[in-house]
């Protein structure tokens, strides 16, 4: 259970985590994280050592090796800034699980310090930075999908909606069973295939019925789920990453 | 102990996990009647919480009556013992499930019984009593409706609350008609009549009623018993010998720790403010009354349950109340039904208690098949972090933690293997170093074209990934600013 967070006012700079997923499947969505940050006039750091933050390992059990590769991310934050990432798992698991990890650990009061200044994107640019968003695109019909680790780890499940809220021409319609996973879980997906699948499959089916021609989500693994679905389903729908949307909604467009 | 064993049950047969779980997943009836229930019994759970900042503090209240009563829990059961011997109830206690059969088997021979009656009882179900029982000539028969069609059908309870969940009206219609004679029909009511009229005349013929507990109150010797259908009443009051049987860790202090746990309980699971029946047992029949059983036994059963106290952690798994909200929300559960885990709990419990109960070596996919979505936790009432014991699950099972090389989890590291352990080796070696990582991924991209696009499992049912043609961090360090630097 997360406690209730109070937020900062908004600061000068902020360090960027773009995650693995990001980094090698979607570095669009994290340039245009940066990219909205810096319209707030926030200096962004993007510590080039980043790597992962551990999560593969951590929920397959291998927690040495998670310790690891976490310690070595503690120490890419040496000011005291906020860290914002752009993804809800990865968010959760440096904000929740690390303190867990390195309890009783020598690295225990750093990793309580960085998992203290973790925030996800669209909680950042909602509650610190007070975004004010202009929709400059056409009407649009969007759906959309909250990772569930946002939603339960990182109390972001009403965050990505009020966001889209913002934005004149774009009307979020909500599909059947909203808050059920998509079926992702990492390892999970591989480990227990037909499980996964029956999940993927009825998710792209709700999402597909509210007619939407794009779905949103604030999460890669997410969304390489649910869109690698959708396409070998053949269905019309496309995905795409919250920070894309709204960078190419108000700026792009 | 070999009465959990998965593949004595009914539905299981001698298969493992993953067959069961395709012969679940593609069967149409079990998809469509699972989600329909679930469905169901979500909206009725949301219905019977109007208030989110109540239910929040009942939550955390229930937690906290949990985990004071496991706190004091040797305390408790000495003082429950005694209670209960001095109201005239002869208390017995049993290392596993094995023993208590025996127990159970014991009072009924000296009895001369012939026959039992049961109320739902899921620890009798994990200890597999009424085989026992059969196979010592004894007949027990199931008097809770659900368990009663799955007694019909020759299976196990696919879920604990409604262990027939898995049937639609259709199904046990049909099971009735084949195995009672009742006419073919739809209708519920007339169903529920039949079966009710069978069972009474078998109550009256009753030598013993066996029965669960879902709260033993250590501070007045008191067996609390939820139900909806007058059956655990009739059960623990008609025939002769009642005997209750109950996990240690069912064991609360006081009645007032009762109220709220009670409330918790129904809504939880059924969505109702309270149950049909609440029975509070705290002795045999004393002198002058009418009714009540002329002997009153508690069998309290350990079955593993005393070796999860020992880790402060995994001790939480012992809150548990069995209201199975945690099933009821689960999307794993809802697609794969009860029968698909092979064990005596299904669901999100089951996977975190099971692997204590037939050892992490028997019980070896349970952990991983989760998403880890969390919704079990959200709505758990006594506030159970499932997730997070399903990980340390998972570590216990390729034991991939050193700080916990000297946990007493039955079959730790079961799951550990030498190529496993490599590839997790070889990625925290990759990962721990900046410019390694860079180097791979810069490489990766480069080298996209060589991508399969059929990667394993995962493209079955999806497109493959697709690598991107350059890294966001090549991207922010093109950019010159902030990005270069550390």
């Amino acid at each position: 259970m997360s406690s209730i967070k109070l937020y900062p006012p908004k600061p000068e700079k902020v360090y960027f985590y773009g995650t693995c997923l990001v980094d090698m499947f979607y570095p669009d969505a994290g340039m245009a994280g940066i990219q909205l940050l810096e319209k707030q006039g926030i200096e962004v750091i993007f510590p080039q050592d980043q790597t992962c933050c551990g999560q593969p390992a951590y929920t397959s059990g291998y927690h040495d090796q998670a310790r690891e590769v976490a310690a070595a991310q503690l120490g890419l934050f040496p000011g005291d800034y906020p860290i914002v990432l752009p993804s809800g798992s990865c968010a959760g698991m440096m904000r929740e699980h690390y303190p867990e990890l390195f309890a009783g650990h020598p690295e225990e009061a750093k990793a309580k310090d960085v998992a203290g200044r973790i925030y996800e994107l669209t909680e950042f640019l909602m509650h610190v930075c007070h975004i004010k968003l202009e929709d400059k695109g056409e009407p649009i019909k969007v759906a959309m999908h909250t990772s569930c680790s946002g939603r339960r780890e990182m109390g972001l499940g009403e965050v990505g909606p009020a966001l889209l809220g913002q934005l004149d021409n774009v009307e979020l319609v909500e599909q059947a069973r909203v808050k059920e996973c998509c079926g992702f879980g990492g390892a999970f997906s591989v480990r227990h295939p037909e499980i996964s699948e029956a999940m993927v499959t009825d998710k792209v089916e709700a999402i597909d019925a509210t007619g939407a021609n794009t779905m949103i989500s604030s999460d890669c693994g997410c969304m390489m789920n649910i869109t690698g679905a959708a396409e070998h389903m053949k269905k019309e729908f496309k995905g795409e990453h919250i920070a894309s949307f709204l960078w190419r909604r108000c700026h792009e467009s | 102990m070999s009465h959990n064993q998965p593949e004595k049950t009914a539905q299981s047969g001698v298969k493992e996990f993953h067959p069961r779980v395709h012969d679940a997943i593609t069967n149409p009836q079990i998809r469509a009647n699972f989600r329909k229930a679930m469905d169901g019994l979500m909206d009725k759970r949301l219905a019977a919480f109007p208030s989110d900042d109540e239910l929040q503090g009942l939550r955390d209240l229930a937690a906290a009556i949990r985990l004071r009563a496991l706190s004091k829990l040797p305390e408790l059961l000495e003082k429950l013992e005694e209670n209960l011997t001095a109201n005239g109830v002869k208390v017995h206690w049993a290392e596993n499930g094995d023993q208590a059969c025996q127990i159970i088997l014991d009072i009924c021979q000296q009895k001369n019984a012939k026959s039992v009656i049961k109320g739902k009882s899921m620890v009798s179900e994990e200890m597999e009593l009424n085989h026992y029982l059969e196979q010592h000539n004894i007949e027990a028969l199931e008097s809770d409706l659900g368990e009663y069609i799955v007694q019909l059908a020759e299976e196990t309870p696919s879920h604990i609350i409604m262990p027939a969940i898995h049937k639609n009206t259709d199904e046990i219609s049909d099971l009735m008609h084949d195995k009672t004679g009742t006419k073919k029909s739809r209708d519920v009511e007339y169903l529920t009549a039949e079966a009710r009229q069978q069972l009474r005349e078998r109550f009256e013929k009753a030598d013993v009623g066996v029965s669960g507990v879902n709260f033993a109150v250590a501070e007045t010797g008191t067996l609390c018993l939820v139900e909806n259908e007058g059956n655990g009443r009739l059960t623990t009051t008609v025939p002769p010998v009642h005997i209750a049987v109950t996990g240690i860790e069912k064991v609360v202090e006081n009645l007032e720790d009762v109220a709220p746990l009670l409330s918790l309980l129904t809504r939880s699971a059924t969505g109702q403010h309270i149950t049909t029946y609440f029975n509070m047992i705290s002795s045999p029949r004393k002198e002058g009354e009418l009714d009540g059983p002329e002997e009153v036994h508690l069998v309290l059963v350990d079955s593993g349950r005393s070796n999860i106290y020992q880790d402060d952690e995994l001790l939480d798994t012992l809150r548990c109340i069995r209201c199975g909200a945690c099933m009821n929300h689960c999307p794993v559960y809802t697609r794969i039904g009860g029968h698909a885990y092979g064990y005596t709990y299904p669901g999100p419990i089951g996977k975190i208690l099971m692997p204590h109960l037939a050892g992490l070596d028997d019980a070896k996919d349970l952990p991983s098949a989760s998403s880890l979505c969390g919704a079990c936790g959200e709505v758990c009432p006594v506030r159970i972090p499932i997730p997070k014991l399903l990980v340390r699950l998972r570590e216990e099972s390729v034991a991939g933690d050193s700080d916990h090389n000297n946990s007493s989890v039955k079959g730790r590291g079961s799951k550990r293997s030498t190529s496993e352990s490599l590839i997790w080796k070889g990625w925290a070696k990759m990962h721990k170093s900046g410019g390694l990582y860079r180097t791979g991924t810069g490489a990766a991209t480069v080298f996209r074209f060589l991508m399969p696009n059929k990667v394993g499992a995962w493209t079955k049912c999806r497109t493959a990934p697709k690598l991107a043609a350059s890294t966001l961090h090549q991207q922010v360090k093109a950019r010159g600013k902030n990005g270069g630097e550390k």
